[in-house]
């Protein structure tokens, strides 16, 4: 049998080895962008232009055009060998849209139009109400989805508790691991990246509750034995399952991270980090966290609560 | 228990033959004729707008803050701007409302969206034209006096009604007071119109002199009726007759109230898409699919044998139906959407993964293999339960959030994981329990004594 218990002290150093820097660069972005991640146009309106030319272009020669036209604050990207160019602007009209596009061409040859996408400050608008409602539902779903899987079960709160430590941690190592991305690679959360969050955040939840399921179940089958040695049990039983359901759902994440278009690659990626995360934090978090809670570890961290009526 | 497992085996089969059937490339649909029983289905993959390329644009009422639209101007501006969509000889275009104060088109396959986006901002004419006494087809395009310019720049689309002639527009949308729907002294539908006073008295006189001619209605180039002046009408109040239906008059009524479009609309957003990059798209997301898939299947196989071959069959199962629902509905695939189905597949061998899990705890444990078989499927729904309806609940959620138009895209990932959910919940469970126990009943004690048929020395 594996012994995951007794080197958890071992785990909490690797999460916070992966939250930290994540933190870091989301402090980092909202000093210096204002926002911890860099949002998309889905969210800030503007307008997205993808251009494909028959040469490779220098992106500084397409951002004076568009300089030219009065938007400063634009950013240009190359794809693959660089004839092809994303350009994100403030929102453009239809004619200044014309107007740099017949420029551009006139200065750097023919191009395509691979993509094109103009949002206006009102549908940003929208679009950010609407994902706040998704996240605080969602939020309150999956806190009632605990609630009632633990209903009636002796130390309720406790696996509760840990199963909302492990879905935080569980979302700070994705939106961190996505916050360095964002810094270094200029990746922006969309529409997309919220839909796998909160895809994500279920995933994981029900991850820790299939550990914790089992531990319920061992616990009165294993009367006498040390609640680590319990744990330890439940946690062998039910590894196989797990790594099984990793390896199958990643397998078919990283086909599509690797195979499919570019333009899916964010989401899926942000998915597969969740996936492992998910997976990690059940096993090398939220159980880990219920034994030291159960040998009272950590009493003192969590006196303030003691005085509630939810004490267990 | 036999006799219920082969009669489900019966159904399963029928389910897969039916399934697979409709997932054939050219299989269009279905015509059933059967005494009183009529069904006639077309049977289509509807593919987004990412996928084949194309112009998606949300217009938006442009008034100032504050100021409310009526619903009545809003249903308006839609007929108007569909029938312009029309003129753009697209096919399969979107022509929906969204809220209060917007509208949804989408255009795939155009190749230039500025045009479009002209076309479609352009404030309309309505147009009451001379026709002598020809009547001309609804829905055809004519050249008329009062807007030949505007023709010029957007007909090319279409063949016109007599391309050389020229009819003259004698009343325009501008000389109406009001139209509205109404029934006639016969019950009919009609639409009653009352023109401004000085129009009224114009009106009188035309119609005094050419009892017995068409007076052709015509909105932005397009005939919408060619009623005959059956006489005089001297106060500036007529109605328009022809076979409508309520929902025709209304909206004729509401096009000729508003001949131009009843309020300013603006592009708020608009999306488009190459054809090659949409092609690309395509191409890329079947082989990740056919990759990920085969990968799941080896995986199940290679950890599963036995039992894994049997979930493996349930999972062909899972994809068939899934893509026989996709075209049924129908469910417009987009990229998102293909995510999900994908992203459901991990869920549907999840449920195995559980159900497996546990059969080979039992058989450990020493129990028989039905009972073990029993135990396995028993014991994991209550996980599977909890995790499927925990992600259901993520997707209407989800659905709900891709609700708005900026974040469509989010709606076919919701729509494709729900159903790839429900679906699961029957080929992983019903599909892959029917044949185990079939498998075991009929070479359990020969699976038995060979335990990596079982998987069982894998991390056994």
């Amino acid at each position: 049998m594996i012994d995951i218990i007794g080197k958890r002290k071992w785990y909490f150093l690797i999460s916070a080895l992966v939250i930290l820097p994540g933190i870091a660069a989301m402090v980092y972005s909202l000093i210096t962008y204002g926002t911890p991640l860099r949002l998309s146009v889905d969210f800030t309106s503007g307008t997205i232009i993808e251009l494909q030319f028959q040469k490779p272009v220098p992106p500084a020669e397409v951002r004076a055009v568009y300089l030219e036209h009065g938007y400063a604050d634009t950013a240009v990207q190359s794809v693959g060998d660089g004839s092809t160019v994303l350009i994100r602007s403030k929102q453009l009209d239809d004619a200044t849209k014309q107007a740099i596009e017949a420029e551009l061409q006139q200065k750097l040859g023919p191009a395509t139009e691979l993509r094109y996408q103009s949002v206006g400050p009102a549908v940003g608008r929208e679009v950010t109400r609407a994902a706040t409602i998704a996240v605080v539902v969602g939020a309150l779903a999956i806190l009632a989805f605990i609630v009632i899987a633990f209903r009636g079960v002796p130390n309720a709160p406790r696996y509760g508790v840990c199963a909302i430590i492990a879905m935080v941690h569980d979302i700070l190592v994705t939106v961190g691991v996505f916050a360095i991305f964002s810094l270094f690679l200029g990746w922006e959360a969309d529409a997309l990246f919220l839909t796998a969050l909160l895809t994500m955040i279920g995933f994981s939840v029900q991850d820790t509750i299939v550990v914790f399921d089992r531990i319920r179940e061992n616990v009165p089958k294993m009367r006498g034995e040390p609640f680590e040695v319990v744990v330890n049990r439940s946690l062998s039983q039910t590894l196989h399952r797990s790594l099984a359901i990793e390896l199958s759902s990643l397998t078919v994440l990283t086909a599509i991270l690797l195979l499919g278009g570019a333009t899916m690659k964010q989401f899926v990626a942000v998915l597969i980090v969740g996936m492992i995360t998910g997976a990690y934090s059940s096993i090398f978090n939220a159980v880990p966290l219920l034994v030291v809670w159960e040998n009272g570890e950590v009493r003192g961290l969590f006196r303030r609560l003691r005085g509630k009526p939810a004490a267990a | 228990m036999q006799r219920r497992d082969w009669r489900l085996l019966a159904f399963i089969v029928v389910l897969i033959i039916v399934a697979a059937w409709m997932d054939w490339p050219s299989t269009q649909g279905f015509n059933l004729d059967l005494g009183p029983i009529h069904i006639h289905r077309v049977i289509k993959l509807q593919q987004g707008l990412d996928l084949r390329g194309g112009l998606e644009m949300l217009l938006v009422a442009d008034v100032p803050a504050g100021q409310t639209v009526s619903a009545d101007s809003m249903a308006a501006a839609k007929v108007i701007v569909e029938n312009r969509v029309n003129g753009l000889g697209v096919t399969e275009p979107l022509v929906q409302l969204q809220g209060q104060n917007a509208i949804v088109v989408e255009l795939p396959g155009i190749s230039d969206p500025e045009q479009a986006i002209s076309l479609l901002k352009t404030t309309g004419s309505l147009e009451f034209v001379d026709a002598g006494t020809t009547v001309i087809p609804q829905g055809a395009l004519i050249h008329t006096t009062g807007t030949a310019k505007q023709q010029a720049s957007s007909g090319s689309a279409e063949q016109y009604f007599e391309p050389d002639k020229v009819f003259e527009t004698k009343f325009s949308g501008a000389d109406l007071a009001n139209a509205a729907p109404g029934r006639s002294q016969t019950g009919a539908y009609e639409v009653n119109i009352e023109f401004k006073p000085e129009a009224a008295t114009r009106f009188a006189t035309y119609t005094s002199q050419n009892v017995g001619k068409i007076l052709a209605i015509v909105l932005d180039g397009r005939v919408l009726s060619s009623p005959r002046i059956e006489n005089a009408i001297p106060e500036g109040r007529a109605s328009i007759t022809g076979n409508f239906t309520l929902e025709e008059a209304r909206s004729l009524a509401l096009q000729l109230k508003y001949g131009a479009l009843p309020v300013p609309l603006k592009v708020e957003e608009s999306r488009n898409v190459g054809p090659t990059l949409g092609q690309d798209s395509v191409r890329k997301s079947v082989t990740a699919g056919i990759v990920g898939l085969s990968m799941i299947l080896l995986f199940m196989l290679v950890y599963y044998r036995v039992p894994g071959l049997l979930a493996s069959i349930a999972l062909v199962t899972y994809a068939l139906i899934n893509l026989a629902l996709y075209k049924f509905i129908p469910v417009t695939m987009t990229l998102p959407g293909i995510t999900g189905f994908l992203l459901s597949t991990g869920m549907a061998v999840d449920a195995n993964i559980l159900i497996f899990e546990r059969m080979k705890e039992e058989l450990r444990w020493g129990r028989g293999v039905e009972a073990a078989i029993d135990a396995g499927f028993h014991r994991a729904w209550t996980s599977i339960r909890d995790s499927n309806l925990s992600t259901l609940i993520t997707c209407v959620i989800l659905y709900w959030f891709g609700s708005s138009f900026g974040a469509s895209q989010v709606r076919g990932f919701a729509i494709t994981l729900f159903l790839g959910v429900l679906i699961s919940m029957f080929t992983a469970i019903v599909v892959t329990r029917t044949l185990v126990r079939l498998v075991f009943h009929y070479w359990g004690q020969w699976l038995r004594a060979r335990r990596w048929a079982l998987g069982m020395n894998v991390g056994g």
